[in-house]
Parts: C-alpha cells; structure tokens; sequence
C-alpha cells in the first residue's frame, strides 16, 4: 500500500504541503497519487513568481496512461519549483515526498488540508 | 458493468496487481511500473493473463464455408495449424471486432474475439450459423489464455516441454500453432501476439491456468521474465502500430478507413459474406480520413479524443497515443483527412488547448530486429 507521510498535510487533490514555519512551504503530490498516476513522463510547473490559488490547478502531471491537473493546495507565491524533477520525472514516482517535490510557496492562504491520519483514511495509504 | 474474473484473479493478488476494469473484466493493470513491465517485453519476456479474450469453436462439415461467410475474410484457405487475423462485419460494413482464427482441420475452427466484444461475437456467429451444417460453441468461460512474449520467450518454453516436443516449439512459424504438453499441461500454443515481439499464446482449460502461470514464472525467471499488466499490453501494442478495437476499430469505421483493405477477400471470395455489398462499395469510395501513425516533436503525447490540427484546423482526431517507452518520443495513432495523411506531413495535436507538432510517420513505430 502507498505510503502517507506523518508529518505532511494533504489535500484532496492528493497534494501534500511541508511547512516547518522558517520559510517558503514545500509542495509535491502524495505516493497514493504517485501509484494511480502511473509512471510519471512529464510534469509542468508553476513558474517562479507566478501566483498559484488553492484548489486551481496550476500545472500538469503526465504519466505513460494520462494526464492530470496539478492543484495549489494554498494560495500564494511560487518561490523555487524543482528542475530535478522536470529532467526526470520518474523521481516523482520513486520517492514523491524527498527528491520528488514540486515547488516552493510563500503561502498566504491555505485551502482545505487534512492531517496525514485522514488522508490515509480517505485515500487507502499507509502511515 | 458484469464484472467477470479470470482464473488467474488470485494470482494478480498475490503479486500486488493493481486492476482495472476492462470490457467487463477485473484485469491487472500493472504489478509494479508499467514502463518496467514494456521494457521487459523488449528486452527479456513478459507473462500476460489474456483470458478476457473469447474462445469459440466452430465445428462441422461446413466449418471453412460458414467462417467465409461469416467473416471478411478466406478462413477456408487457412492450412492446417496456421492462423489468420480477419474481421466480423456488419450488413453496413462497420467493424464489430478484430479476431484471429485458428485451423484445427477440415471441420474445425477456433475463433479468438476481444473480450468486451466476446458475447456479441458468440452471438453474431451463432446467428449467421442457421443455413450452415455447423456447430458454434462459446468456450470462452471454460478456456484460459496466457501469454509468454519476448525474445526469450521461446527458450523459457523448452525449459518447460520436453525434449521429444522442442520441434515443435522451435519449428513454430508466426501465426502457427501446435498442440503441446507445456509444464504437465495440454495446450495450444500459438506463435501470436500483441507486442511486436516473438512470442507466444498458450490456450488451455482453466484448471490449469494457475499451475502453468506458476510454472512459467518459474522458468522464465534466470531469463528476466515478469508479469505484464494492460498497461505495457497497451503501450507494446501501439508501438507496434496494432488496432486496438474500440479506439481504432469500431461499427462507425469500415476496414477500409483502417488500413485493412487486405484483409477483406472481396476477389478471393466468390460467394456472399455478410457486409459484402457495403464493403464492395466502400472499397471504391475514397474514405475521407485514414489511420495513420504521428509522432511528436516534443516531449507531451496525444491522448485518445484529443484533435489534430493543420494550421489551426481540426482536420483528424487521436484514437491511441502516449509516449513510446521504447523510441523516447510521443507516438499516436490518428484517423486525419486524407488530403494531409501522406508521410512526412507536418500537423499539430491539440494537448488540452495547446497546440503540440507531431508528424505523420510509417507504421509500425518499432520493429523488431529479426
């Protein structure tokens, strides 16, 4: 079973959201996604500067058998994005909560996000 | 939707397959990454559970002349132990499934439809049976289909047949078959497949499916062999420039549109067959789009449903593409107007309101190195 980070808040989109209170917060999609996705060939950032709004999408996630909208899970300003992953995607598949983030945002706004617990719940992953 | 399960469901289980429905079926989909599982098919070999598919005999007296009549194509003049890839039309010439037929003999005939389209098959040869001297019996139920494909196929297979049987493994000709004892079980082996490699298809009563599934896996493990999902199955497939029926086949297209003019005997076949008059007239009109092959400049994949465009207009429309695990670039099927289905012809595929540029290009995508 795909495995939900405990220290992580999620949203129903099956973004995850990292914020350690000293900065820009940490994006990425959950490993549950990451599973049904597939194997992930091509993804398209927000770009840096650029303002993302919770629960719009602002990029997109291809995997061999489809494309998926990728969704804000807070409203803010995008600070960093990760050009490992948009080289090689297949980093979002083998380790979506480290090396495979997304992007970096100074969050002003946070949309609706569950605690790792009822994520797994809703999600079928595994803490 | 019925939801039916292969013999083989347990097995998907115990190998933590994740599944999906097709055409009624609770299929795998992939057991661990589907661009592994493609790869392993390219390069080593890859076990299928096709089960889904359908099984019907057609025995009898008149078995050769009733299939000449019921399909588009000659199936009397198949030799003994060979198949043959045909189509079952309708009245108005439009696709109701692609299937291949084997000859046992004479007065017997096993006819292999698509899954989803297996009862409707059944059905349709059942009915077009009544002034023929035949019997047609759906043994899809009963029967298991399982697939060894890849170029170390053939050596997993004799590790598993015995020394007295390796001719008839090693002698097997594309789109041949021979009855052999595989692992302690009777089955039909056929050289057919779906991926554009060597391989082959192994038919035999369910009892057996998960002892020779088991077996096989066992054998073909010092070769690399690992199980392969729909998805790889569908990845191999495109690569390899095959219809897949309900996105390049349909009721809605004769097999004219689709490139499989050859297919129908219109001057092999001197009696009626069902859909000959439609066909007949469909031969000599120019259809107004054809199939052909696309493949992308960048990195994005046309999806099934997604337009083509020349110079901003909608002049086709992608049936089958993703990215070719195997060649690196996007590839898509694509039914376009004729006028700009030549190759080499420069179009652009509509990816969700951006216009991406692709190519038209000789099928099949990959060929494999004989």
């Amino acid at each position: 079973m795909a495995k939900v980070a405990a220290e992580l808040k999620y949203s129903a989109e099956h973004e995850w959201i990292a914020a350690d209170g000293s900065g820009p917060s940490v994006v990425g999609v959950s490993a549950v996604a990451a599973e049904a996705l597939g194997d992930i060939v091509y993804v398209d950032l927000p770009e840096v500067g650029s303002t993302v709004t919770a629960g719009e999408s602002c990029g997109e996630i291809e995997s061999t058998k489809s494309v998926s909208d990728l969704y804000s899970p807070v409203t803010g300003e995008v600070t960093e994005v990760n050009d490992e992953v948009v080289s090689d995607p297949a980093v979002i598949n083998t380790d979506p909560y480290g090396a495979g983030w997304l992007f970096k945002v100074t969050v002003t706004e946070e949309g609706p996000l569950m605690s790792a617990q009822e994520y797994a719940e809703a999600n079928g992953g595994e803490l | 939707m019925t939801e039916n399960y292969t013999a083989l469901y347990e097995e998907h289980k115990k190998l933590g397959a994740s599944f999906t429905d097709f055409g009624g079926w609770q299929m795998p989909l992939k057991y661990s990454s589907e661009l592994a599982e493609h790869h392993a098919v390219r390069n080593a070999a890859g076990l299928f559970d096709l089960s889904h598919m359908g099984e019907v005999w057609v025995t009898g007296p008149e078995a050769g002349a009733f299939l000449d009549y019921a399909l588009v194509g000659k199936l009397s003049a198949i030799a003994d132990g060979k198949a043959k890839y045909s189509l079952i039309c309708n009245e108005n010439g439009g696709i109701i499934d692609d299937l291949i037929t084997y000859r046992f003999g004479d007065e017997k005939y096993l006819v292999v439809p698509n899954a989803g389209n297996a009862p409707t098959v059944a059905a349709a040869l059942a009915e077009r049976a009544a002034s023929f001297n035949v019997t047609v019996e759906d043994a899809s139920a009963e029967t298991s289909l399982v697939a060894a494909q890849g170029p170390k196929a053939e050596a997993i297979l004799l590790k598993l047949t015995d020394e007295s049987q390796h001719a008839l493994v090693t002698g097997l000709k594309y789109y041949a078959f021979n009855e052999v004892t595989v692992a302690g079980h009777e089955v039909i082996l056929a050289r057919t497949g779906y991926t554009g490699e060597d391989g082959f298809e192994l038919f035999l009563p369910n009892e057996g499916a998960a002892s020779l599934w088991e077996s096989v896996a066992q054998a073909g493990e010092e070769f690399g062999i690992v199980p392969c999902g729909l998805a790889s199955r569908d990845s191999l497939r495109l690569e390899a420039g095959m219809p897949l029926y309900g996105n390049e086949l349909s009721l809605e297209r004769s097999p004219f549109d689709a490139g499989l003019g050859p297919v129908v005997a219109l001057k092999s076949k001197e009696g009626d067959f069902v859909g000959r008059a439609a066909l007949e007239a469909a031969k000599d009109a120019l259809p107004k789009r054809k199939l052909v092959g696309l493949k992308g400049h960048g990195r994005r994949a046309g999806r099934g449903g997604y337009p083509v465009l020349k110079d901003g207009n909608v002049v086709g429309e992608v049936t089958s593409g993703q990215p070719s695990p195997t060649l690196g670039y996007p590839v898509a099927l694509a039914y376009v107007d004729i006028e700009h289905a030549e190759l080499g012809t420069a179009l652009d595929v509509d990816l969700r309101g951006k216009a991406e540029p692709f190519e038209v290009v000789a099928l099949p995508f990959y060929k494999r190195q004989k």
